[in-house]
């Protein structure tokens, strides 16, 4: 009886000795590797952004100027979603906005816009699909470039009934046979400006990052 | 460890135990990311390091591992690996990171790496273990690769597309367009594809198999018929 606890309380040292193995090999390389990867996703985002945002709009810090935005029905959103602001001298010339296509032929579609200040497209960009390869992923930018005609757009020239695809009575053009990825995208586009339209105070106040207005 | 032995385990890793196409093993990764050369051979090279340094830190320690909690601690040690590899990739090859998402963990669970660990490293010293894992893991890169080009030729008709995202922005001209203005064709891309691309590698495995055999068994037959003569000459 002795031997056998022996033996278990042995085999459950050696077990817990591993345990703390691990944890320390682990917490190493997180400390260590953090910082990189904080700074390989910013220049991720980074290099989209400014795919959308044209360089001549901005000459501030833009992934340090951030907004946080709470969950929104009109972006789609169901968590908070930061929005980055572009300055010229201060004066804010462009936000870029996350948003979500929730009826996509397969799921989710996230995507990033960029609203000028007087309310017209930048750019926009789908980050996150799961659209048919080779039938819906014409909303990629590496496939088709489809997605920029968005640029230049507005709620103030494109009505409501505008903003839809060809074959529903809009102004968008699709390929045939993915009639759904295209629906989608545009209706939330569409949802987005209206959110940039209701909110266009907040999102463009002259404020700097960390000073963010409380109510 | 002599020169028969390394030629030995290499052997058995990358042909005649291949992990891919002769075990079976690691089915799941084979499917899933092979749909372009670059990312099979990527999740292949991850799960050959991985391999490499679990069989080769496993083996050494062997003896210290009560063989009741052997599985647990090896299991440890394997997710232990493979969460450092997918750190390292998130800081340093972020593009591959975000093409190969979900399969960098799952090379937990990607019963090769415990199969060989259990049934080699358990058994055999340092060195041989880790050239074991190193040979299982190449074995299956290459699986991998060949994969990957078959389904990335007769789906899109090109080669090593996405190989900026591996190796950075200067090989964003690598792209080999093989078929020009091509259509493609979507049942390469996906899951079937994968399983009739591995049906027809092991099938042009077991046509290269059966021929060695006849050739060897023919071989000897031409030698017994020659060398009656030969002895009496």
């Amino acid at each position: 009886m002795k031997r056998i606890a022996r033996s278990t309380l042995q085999t459950a040292a050696n077990l817990v000795f591993f345990a703390i193995l691990a944890t320390a090999i682990l917490s190493t390389t997180f400390f260590m590797t953090r910082d990189a990867i904080v700074k390989s996703e910013e220049a991720v985002k980074l290099k989209l952004i400014m795919q959308i945002v044209p360089a001549t709009l901005l000459d501030n810090d833009i992934i340090q100027d951030t907004l946080s935005i709470p969950p929104s029905e009109l972006l789609g959103t169901d968590d908070v979603t930061i929005a980055y602001r572009a300055r010229l001298k201060g004066e804010p010339t462009a936000v870029v906005l996350e948003a979500v296509a929730p009826d996509g032929y397969s799921g989710r579609i996230s995507l990033v816009l960029a609203v000028r200040a007087n309310g017209e497209l930048a750019g926009v960009r789908v980050v996150a699909h799961k659209e048919t390869p080779g039938l819906g992923d014409y909303i990629e930018l590496t496939k088709s470039t489809w997605i920029k005609v968005f640029d230049g757009k507005s709620r103030a020239v494109y009505k409501d009934a505008d903003w839809k695809v060809k074959k529903d009575g809009g102004q968008f053009e699709h390929m045939a046979g993915a009639t759904i990825t295209p629906r989608a995208v545009v209706k939330a586009v569409n949802k987005a400006l209206i959110y940039f339209g209701e909110n266009r105070d907040k999102l463009l106040a002259a404020n700097e990052p960390e000073k963010e207005t409380k109510p | 460890m002599n020169f028969l032995e390394f030629k030995d385990i290499m052997y058995n890793g990358l042909w005649k135990q291949n992990p891919g196409i002769v075990q079976l093993l690691g089915l799941c990764p084979l499917l899933a990311v092979s749909s372009t050369v670059v990312n099979g051979v990527s999740l292949g090279l991850a799960t050959t390091l991985v391999m490499t340094v679990s069989s080769g830190s496993i083996a050494p320690i062997r003896s210290y591992v009560p063989n009741e909690i052997r599985i647990p601690v090896f299991i440890l040690i394997i997710a232990v690996l493979v969460t450092v590899v997918q750190y390292l990739m998130n800081a340093y090859m972020y593009g591959m990171y975000v093409v190969l998402g979900i399969f960098i963990p799952l090379i937990v669970t990607n019963c090769i790496v415990l199969a060989r660990v259990e049934s080699f490293a358990s058994k055999n010293s340092g060195l041989p273990s880790a050239l074991d894992g190193f040979a299982m893991g190449l074995g299956l890169t290459a699986v991998l690769g060949a994969l990957g080009a078959m389904r990335e030729i007769v789906g899109k008709g090109t080669l090593f597309s996405g190989i900026d995202l591996a190796l950075g922005d200067m090989a964003q001209g690598w792209v080999l367009h093989v078929i020009p203005d091509y259509k493609g064709f979507l049942l390469a891309i996906l899951p079937p594809g994968a399983f009739i691309g591995l049906g027809l590698l092991i099938a042009g495995k077991n046509w290269l198999n059966l021929r060695a055999e006849q050739k060897a068994r023919s071989k000897p037959a031409a030698v017994a018929s020659a060398s009656p003569e030969a002895a009496q000459g």
